[in-house]
């Protein structure tokens, strides 16, 4: 199931994330796609603020390539793995945050091994000008395109 | 020392929260051992820090980082005053390795046992090698971290701002990547902007609506994207496009720092974390002293780069006034000063 939405600023693509929030469920995978500057670390925050966490907390965990938010309705590990561009990844480790009571957000999900996870929301940012930004969901499983329905496409900025 | 001092401390550092595992001894003020176990090695396939590598390796590490620099310093455990560790922020895997080795350490040897939160010790680490009274602003900028604290005491820190998104660092690796140039993009774009013209393109300097003390880089990373974009790649002499692009981090960074010197008037700066390595950033840091009469501070780099130095040092004056971790003491992945 594919679905596409708009956004014309970063705060609209923040609004995106804090509607997806109470969507998703303990064990719920996210992957995004998309350029650097289009978008997904400003989603992230959307969605933190949507669990219940100050958005301030999430930066950018491109050093750490795990950053572990706990104080939210669940937890909330953000992930980000473009420093493993180019590399053959075999064993990660960062099964033991899927599937668990936790919401994994995954930047850079190109890079995941393939086969890690088999079941997850996908959701591909680009550029349709400097500010705005169209966001393509698509969900790999039943519980994601329910989520994806729920989700809708109110609000969705559209060409005249 | 003056009879109000007690007689320094000897004290085992123990640092794990990132991709270095890292132990150091401390008496007083005189390091006598500063051991880094850089894992680029066993991460440079990646690029990068791999979390379950970077425990593993911890694993495998932390015991002869930590005879390594009990050897270098010559000392037994037995001798030591107590054990500091990192308790976070950090990777929750990685930090656990230290805090378990310092408490089966502790308690082995009966020693008192401080839990340190990893900013402080980034935080205090210009006070090892200069006498930095209090205040101070300390400007801290590193791959993963960019945030302007004011320091008023021991234990007294306040936040005064921090980036909304990526740090100082990244947007240099970031950049660095865009322009096509190799890997870490801090060094690479440093060494291209010597020969650049810092005003040949106009980046924008993007101020943050929530906090006048805030960073934002994502603005940049995005201009940067739109500007090969749109000027042919030709058009402009990549070192001038280099040179252009770090003002403009460099710019947002003293801006900050400045605006905090004139309004809270403290004017003791220092400036820590692996990007105050850029030569242009320490270069504009001492014009600003000196136009202004500002005492600016910048540890040494194995000072300012993760370090279990400093936190041996920020344990110190801890147990010295009496505080204890209890055995119990945990990793936190998010933490505040």
């Amino acid at each position: 199931m594919i679905r596409k939405l708009r956004s014309r600023s970063p705060e609209e693509t923040k609004a995106w994330g804090r509607r997806l929030a109470p969507l998703l469920f303990p064990g719920a995978v996210i992957g995004l796609e998309g350029e650097l500057g289009a978008g997904k670390t400003c989603f992230v925050q959307g969605l933190a603020a949507g669990f219940g966490l100050d958005e301030r907390e999430i930066t950018s965990p491109t050093f750490t390539l795990v950053a572990e938010h706990y104080r939210g309705r669940m937890p909330l590990y953000h992930i980000d793995l473009y420093r493993l561009e180019g590399g053959e990844i075999t064993e990660l480790g960062l099964e033991e945050y899927f599937g668990g009571r936790g919401v994994s957000v995954i930047e850079w999900f190109r890079f995941l091994p393939p086969g890690t996870v088999s079941e997850y929301l996908l959701i591909t940012f680009s550029f349709l000008g400097p500010e705005a930004r169209e966001l393509t969901l698509s969900a790999r499983g039943v519980a994601y395109a329910r989520v994806v329905e729920a989700l809708g496409t109110e609000g969705s900025w559209q060409d005249e | 020392m003056s009879m109000l001092h007690q007689p320094p401390l000897l004290i085992l550092g123990i640092e794990t929260s990132c991709d270095d595992t890292a132990a150091a001894v401390l008496h007083g003020n005189r390091i006598l051992a500063n051991v880094v176990s850089s894992q680029d090695e066993i991460h440079s396939p990646y690029g990068g820090v791999v979390p379950e590598l970077a425990s593993r390796h911890h694993l495998r590490d932390i015991v002869p980082v930590i005879d390594q620099a009990l050897k270098t310093a010559g000392v037994k455990l037995t001798h030591l005053d107590g054990v500091a560790v990192t308790k976070g922020p950090g990777l929750v895997g990685s930090l656990l390795v230290g805090v378990s080795m310092a408490k089966a350490l502790a308690a082995a040897a009966n020693l008192p046992l401080i839990g340190v939160n990893h900013l402080e010790g980034h935080l205090l680490a210009a006070q090892i090698e200069h006498e930095v009274a209090f205040p101070f602003l300390c400007l801290l900028v590193s791959g993963g971290h960019t945030s302007l604290y004011v320091a008023r005491g021991r234990g007294e820190y306040e936040l005064l701002g921090a980036t909304r998104d990526d740090a100082a660092g990244e947007a240099f690796d970031k950049g660095a990547k865009m322009l096509g140039l190799g890997y870490p993009g801090g060094r690479v774009i440093d060494q291209l902007a010597r020969t650049g013209d810092p005003t040949a393109v106009r980046f924008p300097r993007a101020h943050v609506k929530t906090g006048q003390y805030d960073f934002s880089f994502s603005g940049i990373k995005t201009a940067l994207r739109q500007f090969l974009h749109t000027q042919g790649a030709s058009a402009y002499r990549v070192e001038d496009v280099a040179a252009s692009y770090q003002e403009a981090i460099i710019d947002m960074l003293l801006e900050r720092l400045l605006l905090a010197v004139r309004h809270l008037h403290i004017r003791r700066v220092v400036v820590s974390g692996g990007v105050s390595a850029n030569s242009r950033l320490r270069w504009r840091l001492r014009a600003a002293g000196e136009e202004l009469g500002l005492e600016v501070y910048m540890p040494s780099l194995k000072l300012c780069t993760d370090n279990a130095a400093m936190i041996a040092f920020a344990g110190a004056w801890r147990l010295a006034c009496g505080q204890r971790s209890s055995w119990d003491l945990g990793a936190f992945a998010t933490l505040r000063l």
